[in-house]
C-alpha cells in the first residue's frame, strides 16, 4: 500500500526528538510526570494498605493469607507496580492525542507536506510515548525500592528486558489507538473525555488494585480478558511474584497480540485519515 | 524546464456536503508569482493544502512541476516549499534549531542543513536573533522564520498562504520584499494567498479572485481593472430624487448605481464626462455637492465581479495576531 511507506522513515527519530525535547525543556511537565505517579503510589500503597486488615492475625498467618491473595509479602510491592500500568496507561494515551494539537498549530499539515511518511507521524508519537513510558516505570521502580519494595527471589536485573519490552509493547498500542482515534478531532476536549471513559473501568475492571481472587465473579470474568491484567501480572511475574515461567509466557503472548492487533489497527486507521 | 509549474484542472474538494473549492482550473508560470484573492472561507487554504499533497482533492487534478499531485505526490513534496497560514514554529525551540528540524523532515543532511539555515536566516534578517527562543519572536520575525522554514529544501515552488496574514503595514512591505529578492535571486515559482487588495496589487504578476470556492477571474492586476472599462465617478446631490435616468443619457456613461443621494458612476474618459454630468445635472436645476474621480481600483475589479466589497478587514491585524499566539501558548 504506497500511503505507508515504510521505506521511508527517516523523519521518525526528527519527530521522536523534538517531542521528547519539548518534555524536558520543560520542568514543570518533567516533575509532574514524576511526581504524580509518586503521589498515586504513596496514597494507595501506603495509606489505603488492604495488608493493615491482617494485623490482627497473629504475623504468621498474616504473612500466609498476603501470600496467597496477592502473592506478596506485603501490599505495598503488590500496588506500586499497580501503579507502573496506571501511569503508562495514562502517559501512552494522552502521548497519542497530542496529535490534537499538532494538528491546531499547523504543525500537522506542514510535515504532511514534506517527505515524511504518514506512517512516521504515527510512529514517532508511539515512540515519543514508549519513552515517556519507560522513564516513568523506571522512576517509579526506583522510588518503590527505596520506599521498601520487596523484591521477590527470582528477580535479577535480566529481568529488566522483558519488562522494557513489555511496556514498549503496551505504549506503541496504546497510543497508535489514540492517535487513530484523535486524528479527527480538532478540539482536545473530545479525546480527553474518551481518555477519562476508558481509563478508570480499565482499571478497575484489572488486577492493578487487587488480585482477581478477591473481586465478584461478574468483574473477575472482564478482569481475566483485562489486557492490563496480563500486562500488570507479566511485570510482577518479573519483580515481585516468585516467578512462574507458563504464566509469564501466557501474559506476554496475551499482550503481545493484543498490542500489535490496536497498534495495526491504529496505524492503519491514522495512516488512511492523513492520507485523506 | 517546466513551463507551466501549476496546473490545476477542475480542483474540487467537498467537506461534508460543503463545497469548499468548487471546479478550480488555473495555471501558473514559471518565475510567476501567483496570487489567489479572496475573502475568508473562500478556499484558498483548501486549494493549497490539494495543491501540497495534504488534502486529497473530491475530483478534478492538479500537477506540480509535472507531477501529479493524487498519483506522483512523493515527487511533488521533494519540489515545493510550504508557508503555512498559521505559525508552525515550535515556541520553545530556538530560530535556528525550528530550521534545523524543518531540514531534517527532508532528509537533508546535518552539514548541508547547517549551512543552508546560517544563509536562510541571513536572507531574512534573523541571524542575530537566531538563537533566541521563537517565544519571543515578533509577528513579523515569526513569518520571516516561516519563510526560512520554507525555503530549506531548495524548493522550486513556494506556496504562501496568507504571508502576511496579522502584520502591521510597514513589516508587510518588508515581507513584500523578501518575496520579490526571492523571485529575482533563485527564480523561484510563487503561489500565494491573500486577502489583503493592497498585496495583490503590489506583489503578484497575476491574480485569480476567488469567492465561495469558484474562480470568478484571472488576469493580470493591471489588465483586470482596465477592462473594468472606465473610471469610477462618485458624486452626491442635492436632491432625493432619483436622477440616474439623467445620468445614463450623459455620453461615455456605462453604469449607474444609486446609493440614496450618492451616486456610483462608472464611464470611460472619466476627465471629460465629469464636467458633463453636471453640466446636465444643473440644466435639471439638481445641484452636485460632492465628486470624486479615480482610476478603478482592484477593490473595483472585486465589486464588478463579486457584487459587494472584499470585507478586507473582519478582525484587524492585532486581533489576528493575539489569536495566533493565544493558540499556540494554550499548548504545555
Ligand atoms: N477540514 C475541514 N472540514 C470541514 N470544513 C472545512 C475544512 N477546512 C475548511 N473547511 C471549510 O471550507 C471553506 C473554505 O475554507 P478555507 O480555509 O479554504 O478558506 P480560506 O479562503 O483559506 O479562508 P481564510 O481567509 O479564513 O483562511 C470554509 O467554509 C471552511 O469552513
Ligand atoms: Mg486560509
Amino acid at each position: 500500500m504506497r500511503g505507508f511507506g515504510f521505506y521511508r522513515l527517516h523523519g521518525t527519530w526528527t519527530l521522536t526528538k523534538r517531542e521528547l525535547k519539548k518534555w524536558f525543556n520543560n520542568p514543570i511537565v518533567l516533575l509532574v510526570t514524576i511526581v504524580q505517579p509518586i503521589v498515586w503510589m504513596v496514597l494507595f500503597g501506603k495509606a489505603m494498605n488492604l495488608g493493615a486488615m491482617l494485623s490482627n492475625l497473629p504475623p504468621d498467618l498474616g504473612q500466609q493469607i498476603m501470600r496467597s491473595t496477592f502473592g506478596t509479602s506485603d501490599y505495598f510491592s503488590y500496588m506500586a507496580i499497580g501503579m507502573i500500568s496506571f501511569t503508562i496507561m495514562f502517559t501512552s494515551m494522552f502521548g497519542g492525542m497530542s496529535i490534537v494539537w499538532d494538528r491546531r498549530l499547523g504543525f500537522l499539515d506542514k510535515v504532511l507536506s514534506t517527505p515524511v511518511s504518514r506512517a512516521t507521524v504515527v510512529i514517532a508519537k508511539g515512540l515519543n510515548a514508549a519513552v515517556r513510558s519507560l522513564f516513568q516505570a523506571f522512576v517509579i521502580l526506583g522510588v518503590a525500592a527505596m520506599l521498601g519494595l520487596s523484591f521477590s527471589s527470582t528477580f535479577s536485573p535480566l529481568n529488566l528486558l522483558p519488562i522494557i519490552l513489555a511496556i514498549c509493547l503496551l505504549s506503541m498500542g496504546l497510543s497508535t489507538i489514540f492517535v487513530a482515534m484523535a486524528v479527527r478531532a480538532t478540539r482536545f476536549e473530545t479525546p480527553m473525555a474518551l481518555v477519562n471513559l476508558v481509563n478508570l473501568p480499565f482499571m478497575f475492571a484489572s488486577n492493578v488494585f487487587v488480585p482477581f481472587s478477591m473481586m465478584p465473579s461478574w468483574l473477575q470474568t472482564i478482569a481475566r480478558v483485562n489486557p492490563i491484567s496480563y500486562f500488570t501480572d507479566a511485570i510482577r511475574q518479573l519483580t515481585v511474584f516468585e516467578m512462574d515461567v507458563s504464566t509469564l509466557v501466557l501474559d506476554f503472548v496475551f499482550l503481545g497480540a493484543f498490542t500489535l492487533v490496536i497498534f495495526a489497527l491504529g496505524a492503519f486507521l491514522a495512516v488512511r485519515y492523513l492520507s485523506r | 524546464m517546466v513551463k507551466n509549474v501549476i496546473v490545476a484542472e477542475k480542483l474540487t474538494r467537498v467537506f461534508n456536503g460543503l463545497t469548499a473549492v468548487d471546479r478550480v482550473s488555473f495555471v501558473v508560470r514559471a518565475g510567476e508569482i501567483f496570487g489567489f484573492l479572496g475573502p475568508n472561507g473562500a478556499g484558498k487554504t483548501t486549494t493549497i493544502k490539494m495543491l501540497t499533497t495534504v488534502l486529497k482533492p473530491t475530483s478534478g487534478r492538479a500537477s506540480v512541476f509535472g507531477y501529479d499531485v493524487v498519483k506522483e505526490d512523493s515527487m511533488v513534496r521533494q519540489v515545493i516549499g510550504v508557508v503555512p497560514q498559521e505559525y508552525t514554529a515550535d515556541e520553545d525551540l530556538t530560530g535556528y534549531e525550528n530550521v534545523m528540524l524543518c531540514a531534517s523532515l527532508y532528509g537533508i543532511p546535518r552539514e548541508v542543513a547547517k549551512r543552508r539555515a546560517a544563509q536562510l536566516l541571513d536572507l531574512v534578517n534573523l541571524s542575530r536573533f537566531k538563537d533566541k527562543p521563537v517565544e519571543f519572536y515578533s509577528g513579523g520575525m515569526r513569518r520571516r522564520l516561516e519563510l526560512a522554514c520554507g525555503l530549506i529544501n531548495r524548493p522550486k515552488v513556494l506556496f504562501l498562504d496568507e504571508p502576511t496574514l496579522g502584520l502591521d503595514v510597514q513589516t508587510r512591505t518588508t515581507i513584500w520584499e523578501y518575496i520579490r529578492k526571492l523571485r529575482r535571486e533563485y527564480g523561484i515559482t510563487i503561489f500565494m494567498t491573500t486577502h489583503y487588495l493592497e498585496e495583490a496589487d503590489a506583489l503578484c504578476d497575476r491574480i485569480a479572485i476567488i469567492d465561495r470556492g469558484r474562480i470568478l477571474v484571472i488576469g493580470r492586476p493591471g489588465d483586470l481593472k482596465k477592462n473594468l472599462g472606465g473610471d469610477i465617478i462618485v458624486l452626491s446631490v442635492d436632491t432625493r430624487a432619483d436622477v440616474s435616468r439623467i445620468i445614463k443619457r450623459v455620453k461615455n456613461v456605462k453604469e449607474v448605481i444609486r446609493q440614496n443621494e450618492t451616486y456610483r458612476i462608472k464611464a470611460s474618459l472619466g476627465r471629460l464626462t465629469a464636467p458633463r454630468i453636471i453640466e446636465v445635472l444643473r440644466k435639471h436645476g439638481v445641484s452636485v455637492t460632492k465628486l470624486s474621480l479615480s482610476e478603478p481600483t482592484l477593490n473595483d475589479v472585486y465589486l464588478e465581479f463579486t457584487g459587494r466589497s472584499i470585507r478586507d478587514a473582519e478582525k484587524s491585524p492585532d486581533d489576528v495576531h493575539r489569536q495566533l499566539v493565544t493558540i499556540r501558548r494554550a499548548r504545555t
